[in-house]
C-alpha cells in the first residue's frame, strides 16, 4: 500500500519531526530527552540495516559510536577545528574506515561467532580509549567543551545551542539519515541484504558475493554509529568515555529489539520507550536503580512473545484486523492460502507444447545457446568423505543444447556429483571445465556468474520475501554482477529487470501470485519458484536436483511441461527418481551407481540395459 | 619493573586467571556444543555464584558451605532458566537466543544490584589458606596457589563427568551430532537441562571460589564474559580441551602483558584471537564441522 506513493514515508517522517516539539512536551518529554532519542534513533538506523535487514547481530557497535564521537570531539576541542558539521563527517568517515577493518575480521564467521567477535573487538576499543590513547581522548575524563553547530546565513548566524534549537539540528540530521537509509533499503543492495538475512546460502548460489555485501552493511552501520557518536558529544557538550562501553552496544540492541527490527524506525521508538520509562520509573515511581530491571524484564518478555518488537506487533495486529475485514468482504475470492488447494486458481504453468515458442526466455547478457560442442566436461571427478568415496573417477560431458538426465539408486552419489559441478563442494581430485573455463575450485558465486546454476533438491527460498522479490534477487545477480555498490539506485530502475522477472513469473506460472509471500505458497508452487530462482539468473547450463520430488501426479505433469518449455535454447541436466517423466523429457540418460557411471545412452537404450535393471532391481526381475 | 621474581609471580597470576577462565569457558562451551545456545547470561551466572556464596558465607561463616551453596544455587538457577525460557528458543534463530540470554543476564545483574547495591562486597579466604607462602625464590598469596588446585580439581571432576559417565558420553555425542543422538531414542531435552545446569554450575563455582581474590560487584560478570568469548574462539567452540587450552593461553597473555603495560592486555588478547581466526578459523582444537 505504501509502495504506490513515493516519498510517503519521507513526508510522514518530516511531519512527525516538525510536530514533535509541539506535541511531545504534553507527554512529559523534556527537549533534552527528545534530543537523546534522536541520537539513539540515528545510531539505530545503521544497526537496523545491519541486523534487521542483513541479519547480522552485532554486540559491538559501541566501537564505532565511540570512534566517531571521539574523532569529532578531538577535532573540535583539542585540535581547534572550527566547523562542527565537517568534524562530524570526518568522525563518521573514521568510524566507517574502522568498521571496514573490523568487518574484515568479524565477518570471517557468522552467527554466534560473529556476535562474540564483535563483543571482543568493542571491548578492545574501550580499553584502548582508556589507556594507550588517553592523551588524545582524555581517558576516563572524556573530552569536555564540545561546541554546538551554527549556521551562517550571510546576514546573521544561527546558533543551535541547547533544547529545542539543538533539536532543529538533530532532527535535520535524523531526517537526512532516514532518507538515505530508505534509499539504501530500496536499492538493489538492500534487496540483496534481505536475501542474505533469509538464506545466505542461496544468495551466494544465485551469484551474489555475500561477503562483500555483508561488509557493506557493516560499514554503513559503522558510519551511522560514528555520526551519532559525534552528535552525542555535541548534545552533551562533552564526549563521555562510556560511549565505548558494552552497555552502549547492549542498550542499542535492546532498543532496536523493543521497537522492532527491519523497519528503520524501530530503534527510534525503542529509544523513546526506553528513555521515557527510565525517566518515568526513576522519577515518577521512585524506583531508583530498579528501572533497568523493569526494562530488562520488558525486553525478555518482548523477545519471548513479540519477536518483531512493538512496530512488528502493530503491523501484525493491523494485518490481522485488515485480513478479517477483507475475508468477510470477498468470499468469492479465495484467500491467498487456499488458492493453491482450490486448483483452478493455479494458472497451469505451461500447456507448453503449443505455447512454448512464445515463452522462451532470452537471457539478456547471454544470448540463446546456439553453440555446439561440449558446454561442460568433467574428467576424473572424485569425492571422498574420509574413507567413503561418494564419487569415483567420473568422466562426464554435456553438449550445448542437450537435455540430460541422471538416474541412479539412492546413495549413488547423484547429489554429490551436482554439488561438485556447481562448486558447492570441492572435488577430492579431477577437473571441471565449463564453457572453456576451468572452474575446479572456484566459488559457487563465480560459477553462477559464469552461467551455471542449480535448483535444489530441498527448497532454498528467501522465505520472508514475496515471489517477485525472490525472483528479483536472482535476476539482479545476472544483471548487476556479483557485487556492485549502487546504494542509491532504485531497484525498479534497472533496465531489463522487470521484464526478466515478469518472464520468469510467466514461465513458472506464478504471475498471479507474484506479491504473495513465500510462506503462503503451496508446496508445488514453492517447488516451481525453486526452479524459477535458478531460471531468473538466465543460466546457460541449468542443473535440476529432483525437481519432481514430493509432487502430486498432477503437479508432476505440470512441472514436466514447465521443464520442457524452459529447455528451449538451454542446456539442462536433471536428476530425478521419476523415470517415466524423465525418460519422456530428456535425450540422454547417465546412470550412476555407487559413485561410478554405470551406463550412458538414450532413454531407450537405458530401458533395455540389463546392467541398469540389475542395479535397480538387484537382478531378481531381470528377464 | 621487570625482574625475575616479578615475572614468575605474573606467570602464576596468569595461571590462576587462566584456570578460572578455563573453568568458566568449559561451562559456556559445553552448553553451546550440546544445546546450540550461546548463553550471554553466562557472565551473570559467574556473578550470581559469587553473591550466592557470599550470602551462604554470612550465615554459616564456612567457606566450604559457601562454595557448595553457591554452586548448587547457580545450578538450580540454570535449570530453572532452561526449563522456563531457554527451551522455548531451541527452534528459534541464533539471534533470538542471543537476545533472550542477553536480556536474562541484564535481569540477573539488576536483581542482584537491587538487593545488594552496587558497592563491592568481599568474601574472606578460608583460614587454612590465608597469608602468603614461600616458594623458595618468591612469596605468593597462599589462597591463589590453592585456587589453582581447587579449580584443577573442579576441571578434573568435569572431565570425569564428560568422559567417564553415561551422561557425559551422551553430551559429547550431542556435541558431534545432536540430531543423531535424538534419533537414538535418547531424551535430548532432559540432557539439555542437565547440561545447562552443569554449565551454569561451572560458572557459579568459579564465581564463589574466585570471590576471595576479587571483590564482588553486580557487573563483574561482563568483563569475564568477554574474556570467555575470546577463550572459546581461541580454543574452538564446543571443545572442552579447547576451553582449557584457550583459558590458559588467555590468562597468561593478560597477566604478562599487564606486567609490561596493563593498557595493552586486552589488545594483545584480541590480537591473539585475530591470529587464531586468520590461521585456524575453527579454533586451536575446534572441529571443522562447527559454526
Amino acid at each position: 500500500m505504501l509502495k504506490q506513493r513515493p516519498f510517503l514515508v519521507e513526508t510522514l517522517t518530516a511531519i512527525g519531526l516538525i510536530a514533535a516539539p509541539f506535541v511531545l512536551p504534553y507527554f512529559g518529554f523534556a527537549p533534552n530527552t527528545v534530543n537523546r532519542i534522536l541520537v539513539w534513533g540515528l545510531f539505530g538506523i545503521g544497526f537496523d540495516i545491519l541486523f534487521g535487514y542483513t541479519g547480522l547481530l552485532s554486540f559491538g557497535q559501541s566501537a564505532f559510536y565511540g570512534t566517531g564521537g571521539f574523532v569529532a570531539a578531538y577535532l573540535l576541542t583539542r585540535a581547534g577545528f572550527p566547523h562542527v558539521v565537517t568534524a562530524l563527517i570526518i568522525g563518521m568517515i573514521a568510524a566507517a574506515v574502522v568498521g571496514y577493518l573490523v568487518g574484515l575480521i568479524a565477518l570471517r564467521r557468522t552467527g554466534i561467532y560473529f556476535a562474540m567477535i564483535t563483543v571482543a573487538i568493542a571491548e578492545v576499543f574501550y580499553f584502548v580509549e582508556f589507556n594507550p590513547l588517553a592523551d588524545w581522548t582524555g581517558g576516563e575524563n572524556g573530552l569536555p567543551g564540545v561546541p554546538t553547530p551554527s549556521l551562517y546565513l550571510g546576514f546573521t548566524t544561527f546558533h543551535f545551542t541547547t533544547g529545542w534549537s539543538l533539536y532543529i539540528f538533530l532532527a535535520f540530521c535524523y531526517f537526512i539519515g532516514i532518507v538515505l537509509a530508505l534509499r539504501i533499503v530500496r536499492s538493489p543492495v538492500g534487496a540483496v541484504l534481505s536475501a542474505i538475512r533469509d538464506n545466505p546460502l542461496r544468495a551466494a548460489a544465485v551469484g551474489h558475493n555475500i561477503h562483500s555485501y555483508k561488509l557493506t552493511a557493516f560499514v554503513i552501520a559503522a558510519a551511522y554509529a560514528g555520526f551519532a557518536g559525534g552528535l552525542l558529544g555535541v548534545l552533551q557538550a562533552f564526549m563521555p568515555p562510556d560511549a565505548f562501553t558494552f552497555d552502549t552496544s547492549g542498550q542499542l540492541v535492546m532498543q532496536a529489539a523493543i521497537g522492532g527490527t527491519g523497519t528503520l524506525f524501530g530503534p527510534l521508538l525503542g529509544a523513546a520507550v526506553w528513555l521515557f520509562l527510565q525517566d518515568f520509573l526513576q522519577a515518577a515511581l521512585g524506583l531508583g536503580a530498579a528501572w533497568k530491571l523493569v526494562l530488562g524484564v520488558v525486553f525478555v518478555l518482548l523477545v519471548c512473545f513479540l519477536r518483531r518488537g512493538i512496530i512488528g506487533g502493530i503491523v501484525d495486529l493491523y494485518v490481522y484486523l485488515a485480513g478479517k475485514s477483507t475475508a468477510t468482504e470477498s468470499d468469492d475470492k479465495p484467500a491467498p492460502g487456499s488458492a493453491a488447494g482450490g486448483g483452478q486458481e493455479v494458472a497451469p504453468p505451461a500447456a507448453p507444447a503449443d505455447k512454448s515458442s512464445g515463452v522462451v526466455m532470452p537471457a539478456l547478457h547471454r544470448p540463446i545457446d546456439r553453440k555446439s560442442g561440449p558446454i561442460l566436461e568433467a574428467t576424473g571427478l572424485t569425492k571422498r568423505y574420509g574413507g567413503l568415496a561418494a564419487n569415483s573417477d567420473i568422466d562426464f560431458t554435456v553438449n550445448h543444447g542437450e537435455l540430460r538426465g541422471i538416474i541412479g539408486p539412492n546413495g549413488a552419489g547423484k547429489s554429490t556429483f551436482f554439488k561438485m559441478l556447481t562448486c558447492e563442494v570441492p572435488p577430492t581430485s579431477g577437473k571441471i571445465v565449463f564453457e572453456g573455463h576451468d572452474i575446479t575450485g572456484m566459488s559457487v558465486t563465480d560459477v553462477a556468474q559464469l552461467g551455471l546454476t542449480k535448483s535444489y533438491q530441498v527448497n532454498q527460498l528467501f522465505t520472508r520475501l514475496t515471489v517477485r522479490e525472490n525472483l528479483t534477487i536472482a535476476a539482479l545477480a545476472e544483471l548487476r554482477g556479483k557485487f556492485r555498490l549502487d546504494l542509491f539506485r532504485r531497484t525498479a530502475a534497472i533496465p531489463g529487470l522487470s521484464e526478466q522477472v515478469g518472464r520468469t513469473l510467466e514461465m513458472i506460472g506464478l504471475t498471479g501470485r507474484a506479491d504473495t509471500p513465500v510462506s503462503a505458497l503451496a508446496y508445488g508452487e514453492k517447488r516451481r519458484l525453486e526452479i524459477g530462482l535458478a531460471l531468473a539468473t538466465s543460466p546457460s547450463l541449468l542443473l535440476l536436483d529432483e525437481p519432481l520430488a514430493g509432487m502430486s501426479p498432477r503437479e508432476r505433469v505440470e512441472t514436466v511441461s514447465l521443464l520442457k518449455s524452459i529447455s528451449q535454447g538451454r542446456t539442462m541436466i536433471i536428476i530425478d527418481h521419476d523415470m517415466d517423466s524423465l525418460f519422456e523429457l530428456v535425450e540422454r540418460v547417465t546412470v550412476l551407481q555407487e559413485g561410478r557411471i554405470l551406463a550412458d545412452g538414450t532413454p531407450k537404450e537405458i530401458k533395455g540395459s540389463a546392467a541398469v535393471q540389475e542395479a535397480y532391481l538387484g537382478g531378481v526381475h531381470g528377464q | 619493573m621487570i625482574n625475575w621474581a616479578n615475572f614468575v609471580s605474573q606467570m602464576f597470576n596468569g595461571l590462576v586467571l587462566g584456570a578460572l577462565l578455563a573453568l568458566i569457558s568449559s561451562g559456556l562451551t559445553i552448553i553451546y556444543g550440546t544445546l546450540g545456545v550461546l548463553n550471554l547470561a553466562h557472565g551473570a551466572m559467574f556473578m550470581l555464584g559469587g553473591y550466592a556464596g557470599y550470602v551462604a558465607y554470612t550465615y554459616t561463616e564456612s567457606f566450604v558451605l559457601a562454595v557448595i551453596a553457591g554452586s548448587l544455587f547457580v545450578m538450580v538457577a540454570g535449570v530453572v532458566m532452561e526449563r522456563v525460557i531457554i527451551r522455548h528458543f531451541y527452534g528459534r534463530p541464533d539471534e533470538d537466543q542471543l537476545l533472550v540470554t542477553f536480556g536474562i543476564g541484564i535481569c540477573l545483574v539488576e536483581i542482584v544490584r537491587f538487593f545488594f547495591g552496587s558497592l563491592s562486597l568481599t568474601v574472606p579466604a578460608p583460614k587454612i589458606f590465608t597469608g602468603i607462602t614461600s616458594l623458595g625464590f618468591m612469596f605468593y598469596p597462599t589462597y591463589r596457589l590453592a585456587l589453582v588446585g581447587i579449580i584443577a580439581v573442579a576441571l578434573l571432576a568435569l572431565f570425569l563427568v564428560l568422559y567417564r559417565t553415561r551422561i557425559g558420553m551422551i553430551v559429547r555425542a550431542g556435541i558431534e551430532d545432536s540430531v543423531m543422538v535424538g534419533s537414538l531414542g535418547i531424551n535430548v531435552y532432559r540432557v539439555f537441562m542437565i547440561v545447562f545446569g552443569i554449565g551454569a554450575m561451572a560458572a557459579g563455582f568459579a564465581g564463589i571460589v574466585n570471590a576471595p581474590v576479587v571483590s564482588l560487584t553486580p557487573d563483574m560478570g561482563e568483563a569475564i564474559l568477554v574474556q570467555t568469548f575470546v577463550v572459546v574462539v581461541i580454543g574452538g567452540v564446543g571443545s572442552f580441551p579447547g576451553a582449557i587450552l584457550g583459558g590458559l593461553i588467555a590468562g597468561e597473555i593478560i597477566s604478562i602483558t599487564s606486567m609490561i603495560n596493563p593498557g595493552y592486555a586486552y589488545v594483545m588478547l584480541f590480537a591473539a584471537m585475530t591470529l587464531v581466526l586468520l590461521l585456524r578459523p575453527h579454533g586451536l582444537l575446534g572441529a571443522q564441522s562447527r559454526g
